[in-house]
């Protein structure tokens, strides 16, 4: 593909994913973090947040099924996994652990069962079109070196 | 301070976080400000160090770590003497919360993630303190 166009379409889906909500201010620090030195800081970040949310969502479900519900192990797991959606800018994410804790707090089972399947959702939905655009700026890079 | 005198120098600091995105992303942070940056993965793991004889400017310290957090560290290290910069950085909601942790002898307490802005303020109060102390 055209170079130009390439980059044209890199910037286009960074500013949706801005204006659409899904990403904010921090992802824009992590952004200029990456330099020649560390050409791949952002892919390699964005990489163990996928590590750290499988896990925390993998103890969020077991923690949901256990009977009865520990809503303070809960209210900790969802606390870690809204303490690292912020640190990549993760807007939408982050928003829904929010919810999510809430519902913790007044120990509504119902409600956490609910709100975590939209925090799953916007999980899902962020991971895949960061992989897009990852995969788009990668090739990006590569169509300037050649 | 000049942006010269931001990244040149000779500042050492300690990244105490439980999550291995964190600790990298702070130390990218710290490294970009020209600090030498080491990372400890509990409260435990940087009062060892500094039992073995490390010691650093700053050290960033979360707060919910497994096996000691980080305001069990932050006491037992002011307890120890440490005399460094101790900065939270939490995503502690609560203002009580919050208050307890600088209670336990933090010099500042941050919102995560720590921002360019966070550090450019914290390099500036290392300067002060170091001024004042010479």
């Amino acid at each position: 593909m055209d170079r130009n166009r390439l980059q044209h379409q890199v910037a286009c889906m960074r500013r949706s994913l801005f204006d659409q909500g899904y990403l904010d201010e921090p992802f824009i620090q992590l952004e200029e973090l990456q330099d020649d030195a560390n050409p791949n800081f952002v892919q390699e970040i964005v990489t163990l947040f996928y590590t750290d949310s499988a896990r925390l969502i993998q103890n969020i479900e077991h923690a949901l099924n256990s009977r009865p519900i520990d809503f303070d192990k809960l209210d900790d797991y969802m606390h870690q996994f809204k303490g690292s959606s912020s640190s990549i800018g993760a807007k939408k994410v982050t928003n829904e652990c929010t919810v999510f804790r809430e519902y913790c707090s007044a120990e509504n089972a119902e409600g956490c069962i609910r709100s975590f399947q939209q925090v799953k959702q916007e999980y899902a939905i962020l991971r895949r079109k960061l992989e897009v655009y990852l995969q788009m700026v990668r090739q990006a890079a590569v169509s300037r070196t050649a | 301070m000049s942006d010269e005198d931001i990244v040149n120098n000779n500042l050492t600091a300690l990244v105490v976080d439980d999550s291995p995105m964190i600790r990298k992303l702070h130390e990218m942070h710290l490294k970009k400000f020209g600090l030498k940056v080491q990372v400890a993965e509990n409260g435990k793991n940087a009062v060892d160090l500094f039992r073995c004889g490390a010691s650093f400017n700053l050290i960033l310290m979360d707060k919910e770590m497994p096996i000691m957090d980080g305001a069990e560290a932050t006491k037992e290290l002011r307890i120890m003497g440490v005399t460094s910069m101790i900065v939270g950085v939490t995503s502690l909601d609560s203002i009580f919360e919050r208050q307890a942790f600088m209670e336990a002898g933090l010099d500042h307490c941050f919102t995560k993630p720590l921002t360019s802005e966070n550090i450019i303020f914290l390099l500036q109060e290392l300067n002060n303190k170091n001024n004042e102390e010479n």
